[in-house]
């Protein structure tokens, strides 16, 4: 079996293509067309992603990611959803969270993406792997490049960032030159309890692309997190949510603490990063009471900021359980 | 720039390289390669004070911030050859802000560890205090014997301290 940096230097070079793509019975069709409505949210699970070894398989791992996203887009097809995401010419960029170092998004589900957008007409080159820290990246098992022709991969601490500052509501920051260059970016998180904001996931992602996220940390990150989501380059261009949740965290974060992991095994994909949000918050509030842990606002870390994104003011989705869908299927 | 006021800036920037010196910088608390068996040290160690920390901790700063840390000192090992684990060494401007870390995680899971004044045995990963030093010790995968192998390194480390 390949480790995960040789698994990267084929995906970079873009020579690997993923199998003929599994064909899943997507048999749910009442669930997706009650969904029609509602911000869909899809979570697909592997009880056997993790065999044989204890690491999750690089095959389960994709054919999660294609299951989530022929289900999410009611597509035949593992390269469809893509190209309904993306077109030719576009520069794409993967905006990852490796701060966590073992607790990042797997390296083979970003390999996965890649093959897939690929498939879909994107040039390797346009395809941009980025996160905040070069060390960040290379810890979490990334292989930086920048070499004409194949999948790049760096991060904002060597890109650089804007000039001009932007601002919406309590935030004032200066963007990432890697963010300003990307026609897309594809929001590739993972689920983690954070000490200030409660729950880091989709939307506090996005502190990974500013110059300045540790001037957002007072008042449980709120209204920041959601007035960050605001700022037009953000809110347009950050189109999906492929969450990594094959480890999560209930306790601790955003710094890796392995003590306070579970393993999810699974994915989750949406386009309502608020939704996604909630939802993740729940999962780990669960986790916290099945641990015997109090309520992360009891702990002091509440995660209002989720309300705030979805108020009159930002309406960046909703956090109201009966205008979500949440889709889960397990592939076991 | 008058001579008064070159002295005057000569004197802050020892004032200041002395301070951080002596502001706890535990280099040296760091086992070196071999020092405790099977455990070979990274090449560097990597020091934050309390305004540069969030570029290491982004977001998990604070804590140690509010309680006064002064820095953070962190190196990579390698357990013979293979198991990736970190070592990070907080100093604290007193033994209180160490315990209010310490005191602050939650025990789930883990077991007693007879490391300095107190210490915790986790799957993964190993904390204790010893006065006003916090130590964590965290290991980036599961593997056989890991345990007795955290706690040897932890022991290497509170030698030092």
């Amino acid at each position: 079996m390949q480790n995960r940096r040789e698994f990267v230097k084929e995906m970079v070079a873009g020579a690997a293509v993923l199998g003929t793509g599994a064909q899943f019975a997507l048999g749910d069709t009442k669930t997706a067309s009650a969904a029609a409505e509602k911000s869909k949210v899809v979570i697909v699970r592997d009880a056997k992603v993790r065999t044989p070894g204890p690491s999750p398989d690089e095959k389960r791992v994709a054919a999660m990611l294609d299951h989530a996203m022929q289900t999410y887009f009611n597509a035949q097809n593992p390269v469809q959803p893509w190209k309904q995401l993306v077109r030719p010419g576009q520069v794409v960029g993967l905006k990852l969270n490796c701060l966590g170092r073992a607790l990042s998004p797997n390296v083979a589900l970003v390999a996965a993406i890649c093959e897939r957008l690929q498939q879909a007409g994107i040039q390797a080159g346009d395809i941009i792997i980025w996160d905040r820290g070069t060390r960040d990246l290379q810890a979490a098992g990334f292989k930086l490049s920048n070499a004409p022709g194949g999948v790049r991969c760096f991060a904002s601490d060597t890109a650089g960032y804007e000039e001009a500052t932007v601002r919406y509501g309590a935030v004032a920051t200066r963007l990432s030159k890697i963010l300003t260059q990307c026609d897309v970016v594809i929001n590739m998180p993972v689920l983690k309890s954070h000490n200030l904001a409660g729950v880091t996931m989709a939307m506090k992602n996005m502190y990974g692309v500013i110059s300045n996220p540790n001037a957002m940390h007072g008042t449980a990150c709120n209204p920041y997190i959601a007035d960050l989501n605001m700022i037009p380059e953000i809110r347009q261009k950050v189109r999906f949510v492929v969450g990594d949740m094959l480890t999560a965290q209930y306790e601790g974060g955003p710094t890796y603490r392995p003590e306070y992991t579970w393993n999810e095994d699974s994915v989750m994909v949406g386009e309502d990063r608020v939704a996604i949000d909630h939802i993740c918050a729940q999962m780990v509030e669960r986790k916290r009471a099945e641990k015997g842990l109090g309520t992360l606002e009891h702990a002091g870390t509440p995660w209002y900021y989720i309300a705030t994104a979805a108020d009159a003011q930002h309406r960046l989705g909703t956090n109201d359980p009966a205008r979500i869908a949440l889709i889960e299927h397990s592939i076991a | 720039m008058t001579k008064t006021n070159i002295g005057k800036a000569v004197m802050a920037v020892l004032l200041t390289v002395v301070l951080f010196a002596g502001a706890g910088c535990k280099k040296n608390a760091f086992p070196a390669s071999g020092a405790v068996a099977g455990w070979d040290k990274g090449d560097k160690t990597q020091t934050y004070d309390a305004a540069t920390l969030w570029q290491y901790i982004d977001g998990g700063a604070d804590q140690y911030v509010n309680a006064g840390v002064v820095s953070a000192s962190t190196s990579d090992y390698k357990y013979q050859g293979s198991l990736e684990a970190v070592v990070d060494i907080y100093t604290m401007k007193t033994a209180a802000g160490a315990q209010e870390v310490f005191e602050a995680e939650p025990p789930v899971d883990s077991k007693a560890a007879q490391l300095g004044d107190a210490g915790r045995l986790y799957e993964r990963s190993v904390v204790f205090r010893k006065g006003k030093y916090l130590v964590r010790i965290t290991a980036f995968e599961a593997a056989p014997g890991e345990g007795d192998a955290l706690v040897a390194l932890a022991q290497g480390v509170e030698t030092r301290l």
